[in-house]
């Protein structure tokens, strides 16, 4: 008995003690709410060194999607916002949340789908024409459903394109982007992707690229310096560093820098 | 430790103690005195509700009517059972664990539970676990653990039913110990021999009434009832 | 498809290159779940060899409750301290969101029904062997809390195993308090559901081989304890 004692009681400390220096840890760091796409593309690995080694302060990643960004940022939960729905962005600063929000960067979207595309729409023009074609070939789409910034503007585009998506081949699956690539391979569906996470995707088994290079499939990133009179428990200072870097010259330079097997996959736009 | 007890122990009385449950009356109300520093024995055959007046005794159960009392201060009773329950331990750690809810300071613990252990004739199996002990050794364990609690009143229920001769042997030795030493021996047993060896008052019940209370004398050679006679021909009696 | 030798093959390089961010989600979701095991143990323990021994009205609901409760969704969990815990909960104030310290919160919430549900069961028998006995020796209700506890000590080892399987298995829970944050709050679920979403398939099984064969190595080690000490004290 006393020696399983010892021994639970030895293991007891120990892993209090590396408990307290873990969370006595630096207190230099934000937490950063932002997409899985951004996320996953590997971005931030490749910038957010550069900014630490400037600044001192750490960036604390909670990858999630664009819907669930904003309620963290509403309930103070994260110190800053990097996202990609410029209306809902809008939206947010109207409603008092933040008080600045600034353009920083863009990728596009991208139509994937099975090799043999039975809907055509690698002959497509327009983002618009690709979608009709989908919906009157009743191809199976398979869409994110998850009110993600990349859901709203696939919703946005059926609506330019005077479609109400429903019936058997229209797949709501309330998965996150990668889930959604996931299940769409498995189930040779179309889909609307980001171009990060279609690059850094390693499951595309009979998935490719159909439809690329439309203006309405760009997708901007907006960074959002949250409201201190609402939040003033949060890290505005440090907050405002990275917000103001990611626009600065070298955070420009950094986001242009970040390649996947030699394609870069964000391009800067801050003003 | 166990030294003779100077003052006399508590008399136990049991006042028209009757215990009913679902319905069926398993004691119709009793009354007797046990004073003194007496062996007795309780008798009857199976069903007769022995063990059920040995629990209201010892304050196991709460009787359904009537009252039991002790005449003073209630006496340092212990009980073993027909079954012993030994703890998940050593057969030592099965005693130093009796003294140390009685506040026996560490060191003496060890001490006396070693001595008990050698009393009983089990010193080499202070190591071994309680519960992998033949059943005659598991009896003297748990008399050896009574021992500990310097008992003034020890109950035994049906001690014996499950052993073999000589273990018999020994639980009936520690029984007299106990008694030698000054502590009132309350047993049930339906085995007659070991009554006649071991009473020197009887209590014979039947059908959940208490029948006779009477010295081992009279009991053996004049019993009252048809059915305590009959019980001592060694008729079937039920 | 990733085949399973591929998977295998990179669980293999995995452990072998030692890689540091490995090691330290390895060591993050040991300490994560045991500590939540710990805490969820001394709590539960008591609560379930209490609920044994006591009678009181409305002691049936709380053991439905805590046996309905050993389901409990670990997302649901997640979701409750995430409310709990956020700046704009109650306990706000604390600022433990997103990290470790809310995912054993969580944890514990997921494993303290279950042990204390099994406790109460595995007590109660040995209580129904041992009542006449303790109660002899003359013990309170209180004094024999201990007693069982010991005595029943095989058995809620088990008990406490199927605690720490729940813990180091789910991952609803710490996905949502713990926000899965690189070096901060990523454990071994959250990394294979990341890579999973990465389409990194062989990364994300060989993780889990990883994590299979973490906890099988635990039960084991637990197991040989209890057997060991089962022979030496039957």
């Amino acid at each position: 008995m006393n020696k399983t004692t010892t021994l639970i009681t030895a293991s007891v400390c120990t892993t209090a003690l590396a408990w307290s220096a873990s969370l006595l840890a630096d207190d230099d760091f934000i937490t950063l709410a932002s997409t899985t796409s951004t996320e996953n593309s590997g971005l931030f690995d490749a910038i957010i060194p550069t900014f630490t080694e400037a600044t001192g302060i750490d960036v604390r990643v909670v990858a999630v999607g664009t819907g669930q960004a904003f309620e963290i940022g509403r309930r103070g939960d994260a110190d800053s916002l990097l996202v990609h729905d410029t209306a809902g962005e809008a939206q947010f600063v109207a409603d008092g949340y933040a008080t600045e929000r600034l353009d920083v960067m863009y990728n596009d979207f991208v139509i994937v789908g099975p090799s043999d595309d039975p809907a055509g729409i690698s002959h497509s023009e327009t983002v618009i024409d690709a979608m009709q074609r989908i919906a009157k070939s009743e191809s199976p789409f398979a869409s994110r459903g998850d009110d993600s910034g990349t859901n709203r503007a696939e919703l946005r585009l059926w609506e330019d394109a005077g479609i109400t998506p429903q019936g058997e081949w229209y797949r709501e699956l309330g998965s996150g982007m990668g889930p959604t690539l996931n299940t769409a391979a498995g189930m040779d569906a179309y889909a609307m992707t980001d171009r990060a996470t279609w690059v850094a995707f390693d499951n595309p088994q009979n998935l490719t690229l159909l439809f690329e290079g439309d203006e309405a499939l760009f997708n901007q990133y907006g960074s959002l310096l949250l409201s201190a009179e609402r939040h003033p428990h949060l890290k505005h200072d440090l907050a405002a560093q990275w917000h103001q870097w990611l626009v600065s010259e070298q955070g420009q330079q950094a986001i242009a820098d970040f390649e996947v097997d030699g394609q870069p996959l964000f391009f800067p736009n801050a003003e | 430790m166990n030294a003779h007890h100077t003052p006399p122990v508590a008399a136990l009385e049991l006042d028209n103690v009757g215990f009913i449950h679902r319905g069926h009356a398993l004691l119709k109300p009793t009354s007797l005195r046990l004073a003194g520093c007496q062996r007795t024995l309780i008798m009857g055959p199976n069903g007769a509700g022995k063990s059920l007046l040995m629990r209201l005794a010892h304050g196991l159960l709460t009787p359904t009517s009537g009252t039991v009392r002790w005449q003073g201060k209630p006496p340092a009773q212990a009980m073993v059972f027909q079954r012993p329950v030994l703890l998940r331990r050593s057969a030592l750690d099965n005693l130093t664990y009796v003294l140390a809810i009685h506040k026996i300071s560490r060191q003496n613990r060890k001490t006396q539970a070693i001595n008990a252990l050698d009393k009983f004739g089990l010193a080499h199996l202070a190591k071994r676990p309680a519960r992998v002990l033949s059943g005659g050794e598991q009896q003297r364990l748990a008399l050896a653990r009574a021992w500990l609690l310097n008992p003034q009143v020890l109950f035994l229920d049906e001690p014996t039913s499950a052993l073999d001769p000589a273990a018999i042997k020994a639980v009936e030795d520690a029984v007299l110990e106990f008694h030698h030493s000054g502590t009132r021996i309350v047993m049930t047993t339906h085995d007659l021999h070991q009554a006649r060896r071991l009473a020197n008052d009887v209590l014979f019940m039947h059908n959940g009434a208490l029948l006779e209370h009477t010295p081992a004398n009279d009991f053996f050679t004049a019993p009252t009832s048809h059915e305590a006679a009959a019980f001592i021909r060694g008729e079937l009696v039920w | 498809m990733p085949t399973s030798e591929n998977a295998f093959s990179t669980a293999l390089a995995l452990i072998l290159s030692m890689d540091s961010a490995l090691i330290s989600i390895v060591t993050l979701s040991l300490q994560v779940s045991l500590m939540a095991v710990l805490i969820a143990s001394l709590l539960a323990l008591p609560l379930g060899a209490a609920l044994a021994l006591w009678h009181f009205p409305g002691r049936n609901a709380v053991i439905v409750a805590l046996n309905a409760l050993m389901g409990l969704p670990p997302v649901v969990a997640g979701l409750c301290v995430y409310l709990l815990l956020s700046r704009a909960g109650p306990l706000g104030e604390w600022g433990l969101l997103f990290t470790p310290s809310a995912m054993v919160i969580a944890q514990v919430i997921l494993v303290l029904p279950i042990i204390a549900a099994l406790t109460r069961q595995q007590v109660e028998a040995l209580h129904g062997e041992y009542a006449e006995q303790l109660n002899s020796l003359g013990l309170s209700r209180r004094r024999m809390i201990p007693t069982l506890l010991w005595d029943a000590r095989f058995g809620l080892l088990t008990v406490i195993l199927a605690g720490f399987g729940r813990a180091s298995a789910e991952v609803g829970a710490v996905m949502i308090v713990g926000g899965n944050i690189d070096g901060v709050t990523r454990v071994m679920t959250t990394s294979i559901v990341l890579e999973t979403s990465k389409g990194n398939l062989p990364m994300a099984l060989g993780l889990g081989i990883i994590l299979l064969a973490l906890v099988t190595m635990i039960n084991a080690i637990a197991h040989m304890i209890g057997e060991t000490a089962k022979r030496r004290l039957g």
